[in-house]
């Protein structure tokens, strides 16, 4: 009564977190210009959008993908073929633990009219498949904890799974083997279900379990005799294998039985099957009630995500569709960080202390964000930078074993975060790259340019006044640059030389108006320590970093690196001045 | 036999399959051996504006990636190529810096002592191949076809660190476009910037900029514009499309990534160059072969 109470709970939990985030995906939304669009639309899109797919000829890439990339998890295949045994070995074994051994009453009775879990091939393959999760959660263990590569992060949610599903494979098997074991089980089966006529009788079957199967029983008489020992075997034959297979064949459990054999009473005494089915039952109903809200529930929403991104053409579904689908996508990472592995900018990490660099740490904050949850000041800088410093490479949309699309999730919460009025540096650098080509896509594209160049300006007003040094000079920096390059500019004689080469220059009518500082006042500038006036000069961010200029001095100033230097010096001290 | 390690670039994954697949197959047939190695990254160039430091460390892990194989790196893009000189040369000359950056490659079993050679795809066809066994290869040439040949800031400056040819005068690329039979035709223009790097952040300017390179490369006869690094390759496909669309562009000269058009001559199909991936119709192509 008690435990069947527990049952719905678990299942209602389970109900409600599964209806919680199904709802959250068509009510929050991280795709660009999705924001005004209604809830009962969006449900009503994807709804026409699903039902127009499956009566389409895109069904047969639907079934081709959910056998390919769902069922034999090709994806995963691709990128290593231990971690693709390891998700098999899980996926394979707990699914049809479930199917078979939770849901055995309804399934596995309705499919087979011989269905006793006690018996084969049953018997065997619980233990089968048990063990073949518990080496799929032994490799993840070795992937997360001993082999540990860079930029594989795991969190308390990657622990937690594997935690879980060993809590419940390990008690199961040693409730098997204790099972095995204990008298009081064995008491209650003789008592229940044996015919046994006379005390005799019952000692002659005790004789051959005990020697069998290594039941433990209260009084052992030492060793029986042959005549004993076959009288309980023919009353074994007779009574008990109908429903009972040798246990040896549910190897797992039988292990453990004879290993625990010696301490078979005393966990009789303190009823410690009981127990361990109590610990077995518990830990399946925490992980089902918790599902929702943990990364098992990417059982659901991975496969969903593959078939949407194999049915889903970009370009012609409609802005509701693809907020809800992003959204999906959001909810369908397992958080295994193969993304982040294969990150063109990953190892920028050892370098600069944010982990929302990585994608796949990225896209667990992109969840916040969709959902318009407040976040403190500086996780969004945080997520700010980890979207910008991308180069839209597309491996980690190539790569990802649920074919999430992140390089688009990329590109979309850049722009909503530009649309809140954040200012981003990097806009003025070649990974903007991207942003232009995309850039009809985009409403207000120069805004987040002229927020930038405003910080500019004010920075270089403020440093006009007093500010004398310019520090170029310094170890650091002398380090980085090419080949004294940081010097270079002492020997400049304002010949004008780089001025009439660059082609940036040379596309203004009045440049000065256009640019400020150019590039041989630029060098004059450094020389004389005049920081403000480079920091403001629109020169340096319109530069194209095309070496003419370079190429073509005469006294062998490197002009364009020290450029560069000045724009990286220019976002330092000004990086300060933006902080949300 | 010829081995490099083949460094694509981010754009080249991303966007211009077709250059893998062109050059793959281009130096399959000249018999040079490319290895993939699939955990390079991002060449450090567009961290430029951004973090000196944070782009040299990128260069230098894929610079210890070829160095683990004993291999030196190939690049398909003029931005790659120039950025990984540069930072091979600091590494080189400043053994504190090299020792900084090898602390963090340690972390992942790497280390970087300072042995790769990067070559540009050009040099290793001309300088390693040769134009004589190129040619001993042709299936067909051109004949009449017009180029404007287009090699890229970064290929050739700042010439003390890439030193790939004649800064000013450079023939390297002009020759290999002629052994296919085509001209390569004289055009004011053709060493400066395509105008890509402002794409994105100043788009009037870099529109500017590629405009007035079309209309030279026009005015001086060529038929098309070949292209030898990626982002140049994006700025005249893709960018002169979006122009073509706006009206900033009246008549195209499309653009074609010297691979595609070596293998064109090698006897590769154009599908199999992945000619219909340019943006810009390649069809016109034909009919000078």
């Amino acid at each position: 009564m008690f435990f069947s109470a527990l049952i719905y709970v678990a299942i209602a939990v389970f109900a409600g977190g599964m209806i919680f985030r199904i709802s959250r995906w068509f009510r929050g939304s991280i795709t660009l210009g999705a924001d005004e669009i209604s809830t009962g639309r969006r449900i009503t899109s994807a709804l026409r959008g699903a039902f127009a797919t499956l009566f389409s000829g895109k069904i047969f890439t639907l079934v081709k993908v959910f056998i390919l990339d769902v069922l034999l998890q090709r994806r995963i295949l691709r990128e290593d073929f231990l971690r693709w045994l390891m998700h098999m070995c899980l996926y394979v074994g707990f699914m049809m633990l479930f199917l078979m051994h939770a849901l055995g009453r309804y399934i596995s009775a309705s499919l087979f009219d011989n269905y006793y879990s006690t018996l084969n091939p049953f018997l065997f393959l619980r233990d089968f498949f048990g063990i073949m999760v518990l080496i799929g959660a032994a490799i993840a263990v070795y992937r997360r904890f001993v082999a540990s590569p860079p930029r594989l992060i795991t969190k308390s949610m990657d622990t937690y799974a594997i935690v879980i599903i060993a809590v419940i494979i390990l008690s199961g098997f040693f409730l098997e083997g204790t099972k095995m074991t204990s008298y009081k089980v064995y008491k209650r089966m003789v008592d229940t279900y044996a015919d046994l006529s006379d005390a005799k009788e019952a000692r002659a079957l005790e004789a051959y379990c005990s020697e069998e199967f290594g039941i433990s029983f209260p009084e052992e008489e030492g060793a029986p005799d042959e005549k004993n020992l076959q009288k309980g075997r023919e009353l074994y034959e007779m009574g008990c294998v109908e429903c009972h297979s040798n246990p040896r064949w549910a190897f797992a459990g039988y292990g453990i039985s004879k290993v625990v054999k010696p301490f078979g009473l005393g966990m009789d005494k303190i009823n410690l099957s009981g127990i361990l089915w109590y610990i077995h039952l518990l830990a399946f109903l925490v992980a089902l009630a918790y599902l929702p809200f943990s990364k098992l529930l990417h059982i659901f929403v991975s496969p969903l995500s593959l078939l949407i991104n194999a049915a889903v053409e970009p370009e012609r579904s409609d802005l509701a569709n693809l907020a809800t689908k992003q959204m999906i996508e959001l909810d369908a990472c397992t958080h295994c960080s193969t993304c982040s592995q294969n990150c063109s900018v990953g190892f920028l990490t050892e370098k600069i202390p944010n982990m929302r660099i990585l994608p796949a740490e990225k896209l667990s904050s992109l969840k916040v964000l969709a959902t318009k949850r407040e976040l403190d000041g500086e996780s969004l800088r945080e997520i700010q930078e980890g979207v910008f410093l991308c180069t839209n490479c597309n491996r980690c949309t190539v790569v990802c074993p649920v074919g999430i699309n992140l390089q688009d999730l990329w590109f979309h919460a850049r722009e909503t975060l530009l649309k809140r009025g954040v200012t981003e540096f990097s806009v003025f650098s070649p990974l903007s790259f991207y942003r232009g080509l995309r850039k009809d896509e985009i409403e207000g594209y120069k805004d987040p340019l002229a927020r930038v160049e405003d910080v500019f300006q004010k920075k270089s007003a403020e440093l006009e006044e007093g500010e004398k040094v310019l520090p170029l000079a310094t170890d650091l920096r002398q380090r980085l640059s090419l080949s004294e390059q940081t010097s270079t500019f002492t020997v400049c004689f304002t010949c004008q030389t780089c001025t009439n080469s660059c082609p940036v220059v040379a596309s203004y009518e009045n440049p000065q108006e256009e640019l400020g500082l150019l590039p041989h006042q630029i060098m004059r500038a450094c020389a004389l320590g005049m920081r403000g006036v480079t920091v403001g000069s629109r020169m340096l961010w319109n530069c194209l970093g095309c070496y003419q200029c370079q190429e073509n001095c005469p006294q062998g100033v490197c002009i364009t690196d020290v450029l560069y230097e000045l724009k990286n010096i220019a976002i330092e001290i000004t990086r300060e001045e933006v902080r949300c | 036999m010829l081995e490099y390690a083949l460094f694509l670039g981010c754009n080249v994954q991303a966007r211009l399959p077709q250059h893998e697949y062109a050059t793959k197959l281009v130096f399959n047939k000249l018999g040079a051996k490319l290895y993939d190695v699939k955990q390079f990254n991002c060449c450090g160039y567009p961290l430029k504006n951004v973090s000196s430091h944070g782009s040299l460390l990128l260069s230098v892990r894929n610079l210890a990636l070829a160095e683990q194989r004993g291999m030196d790196m190939m690049t398909l893009c003029g931005c790659g190529f120039g950025t990984l000189k540069a930072a091979n040369q600091l590494f080189r000359e400043d053994a504190s810096l090299l020792e900084e950056m090898n602390v963090h490659l340690r972390k992942e079993g790497l280390e970087y002592k300072g042995t790769v050679e990067i070559k540009h795809f050009s040099q290793v066809l001309y300088e390693e191949i040769g134009l004589k066994k190129i040619k001993e290869n042709l299936v067909k040439e051109f004949s009449g076809l017009k180029i404007a040949t287009h090699y890229g800031c970064h290929t050739l400056r700042p010439s003390k660190v890439v030193q790939f040819d004649d800064p000013f005068e450079p023939r390297i690329f002009d020759q290999l476009v002629e052994v296919t039979g085509a001209e390569s035709v004289p055009w004011e223009m053709k060493l400066d910037c395509c105008g890509a790097p402002l794409w994105g952040s100043n788009n009037e300017l870099s529109m500017e900029l590629t405009g007035k390179k079309l209309d030279n490369a026009r005015e001086g006869g060529a038929n098309y514009l070949c292209s030898a690094c990626s982002y140049c390759q994006l700025q005249f496909d893709r960018v002169q499309e979006m122009m073509l669309a706006e009206g900033k562009v009246k008549q195209p000269v499309p653009t074609i990534f010297y691979m595609q058009l070596l293998g064109l001559c090698l006897g590769i199909e154009g599908g199999e160059l992945g000619l219909d991936k340019n943006h810009l119709s390649m069809d016109g192509l034909g009919d000078f072969l």
